[in-house]
């Protein structure tokens, strides 16, 4: 069974975001970009199936910039088996995403198709639904668990209220949760070995998939500033400022 | 213009989650519908057929729909958006699971976590976990919205909507649900609290978060956790507060033992008043607190404890 795991490239998660100031966007020139951290635990699981001797193949996918062949080479270091690069140099909205993803599915018909819950830059949390409607496939989102057991899988979601189990018919398309595992790091012999592993780059036009923009970006603003208030002595006076001034005990 | 809001509910009862997303839908204006698709639903069906400025509920009631799995809910949406304008559904784990695949078979956007509305095509979101806010304009012909239910009042529950019963049903067969376990707590849940107190990092370990409990029960709290704390394993990933956990915005937010991370201030920054404790004065934390106080936290929320 093959596993397919697709990533994104997306700022570091460590970096400072800063709106440009005629409010185009946010600013990414000489920005630290990395993995998708929802992405990473999906390479990890990815990588955990195929060493448990359930997945055959691991094979990463992202879209985008021809840059975005940095994060597959970080996921070929990790262990996956090959890549493929579906380049394009304008951002991809969501629904279009899915629908290249679907036609890769189409061509490598993996049994599973892991995804990141969200990407840490556009926060959609959407992809991997949109994936499963596109592709028909079972979805087992926020999973915290992937437990396969022939063709069926048990996927433990994280929701709202705690935890919720759901068998999935194989072949199904899995969205990360922090819980699920924790990524590795790559070593060096790795990484060497990783620029050696096949990457294919494909055309969204050698895909033949239609795509159209759905929505428009008009401004992005930085968000309202909190002030920061007082400090306070001791306990006794907090409680005082709560109940007297700010009123809500 | 012709809205159609996914309930959120558990048969017996409506969400408040629903409540704040009709508010959005009622920003939106024109017709509002709401969707109760579940099992033995009638409880939630003439509650939601309450909510002030809905026309009509639309009820699926089957044991297809109890757990509202994505699998099966996706067609039966799909068939009532035929002629909507728009469809909305909080920005819950319910929601954010079953809507974009709505979106993906319409062949249009979805546009996520919207905080307010510009107008029936423009919408506002937070990105980057809040750090910008991005202005959005759909070009599709019907939009689809996840709301953000804290940027939304709840709408009030004095109305009178006609109750109409949907026949068809899909049971897709891909999927089916096998147990929850779900937290079993006396107090209110995290999104729906007035009060809460979470603990980050300088908790220590799981057993402190009872110092936490101990104010919480003073002042009918939730109990909340910074990621540090639930990767840490401090406690369970359902008290996360933060861009990755629950979104929350309370009247009173106390922050113990929480630096302030980025990620954490996403989920609680809109909190209408912030207590910080904290030992170390320099947190980032203490910048949009409004009241600070340096001390350690050991000392500080027992005395809290015994003072409320």
């Amino acid at each position: 069974m093959k596993v397919l795991v697709a990533v994104k490239r997306v700022i570091d998660y460590n970096v400072k975001v800063r709106v440009k100031s005629d409010n185009s966007g946010v600013d990414l020139s000489n920005v630290k970009m990395a993995m998708n951290p929802f992405c990473e635990i999906a390479v990890e699981e990815a990588i955990r199936l195929k060493e448990a001797g359930i997945a055959t193949e691991v094979i990463a996918v992202s879209l985008g910039v021809k840059a975005c062949q940095e994060q597959l080479r970080t996921a070929l270091a990790l262990g996956a088996d090959r890549a493929i690069h579906v380049e394009s140099e304008e951002e991809l909205e969501s629904l279009n995403v899915a629908k290249l993803l679907a036609k890769v599915v189409e061509e490598e018909q993996p049994g599973i198709v892991i995804l990141g819950k969200q990407a840490i830059d556009t926060d959609n949390n959407q992809t991997g639904q949109m994936l499963a409607a596109l592709t028909g496939m079972a979805q087992g989102t926020f999973a915290s668990k992937i437990d396969v057991q022939g063709d069926k899988a048990l996927v433990t979601r994280e929701v709202d209220g705690g935890l919720q189990t759901v068998e999935l018919n194989m072949p199904i398309i899995a969205t990360t949760d922090l819980r699920l595992n924790e990524p590795r790091y790559a070593s060096l012999p790795n990484i060497m070995k990783a620029k050696r592993k096949p990457l294919a780059v494909k055309t969204i036009e050698e895909l033949g998939v239609s795509i159209k923009a759905h929505t428009k970006l008009v401004a992005v603003t930085p968000p309202p500033e909190r002030q920061g208030g007082i400090k306070v002595t001791d306990v006794a006076e907090l409680v005082d400022k709560l109940k007297n001034e700010a009123k809500v005990i | 213009m012709s809205i159609l809001v996914i309930a959120e509910h558990d048969n017996a009862s409506i969400k408040s989650a629903t409540l704040n997303t009709v508010t959005a839908a009622l920003a939106i204006g024109g017709d509002v519908s709401v969707l109760v698709a579940g099992s033995d639903c009638q409880g939630a069906a003439a509650q939601a057929a309450k909510i002030s400025g809905v026309s009509t509920v639309l009820v699926a009631d089957n044991a297809a729909y109890q757990h509202q799995l994505a699998e099966n809910m996706l067609p039966l949406i799909v068939e009532q958006a035929a002629g909507k304008t728009h469809i909305l559904a909080p920005a819950t784990t319910s929601g954010k699971n079953i809507l974009p695949g709505v979106a993906a078979l319409l062949d249009v956007a979805q546009i996520s976590e919207i905080i307010s509305v510009e107008s029936a095509d423009t919408f506002e979101r937070p990105i980057y976990a809040g750090n910008a806010i991005a202005k959005v304009q759909s070009l599709d012909a019907v939009k689809v919205l996840t709301v953000r239910t804290t940027a939304f009042d709840e709408a009030a529950l004095d109305g009178a909507a006609s109750i109409e019963t949907l026949s068809s049903v899909t049971d897709a067969g891909l999927s089916r649900f096998v147990g929850e376990e779900v937290a079993e707590s006396e107090r209110p849940e995290l999104t729906a609290a007035k009060v809460i107190i979470s603990g980050g990092r300088g908790m220590g370990n799981g057993e402190n978060f009872s110092i936490l409990e101990a104010v919480a029960d003073k002042l009918g709290a939730a109990v909340g956790a910074s990621r540090a704390a639930v990767d840490a394993g401090f406690v369970s990933n359902d008290m996360q507060v933060g861009q990755t956990g629950k979104i929350v915005a309370p009247d009173l937010y106390i922050a113990v033992g929480i630096s302030g991370a980025i990620q954490h201030l996403a989920g609680m920054k809109d909190s209408k008043v912030i207590v910080a404790i904290n030992k170390d004065e320099e947190a980032p934390i203490f910048s949009i607190a409004d009241y600070g106080l340096v001390a350690d936290l050991f000392e500080a929320v027992p005395e809290l404890a015994a003072q409320l």
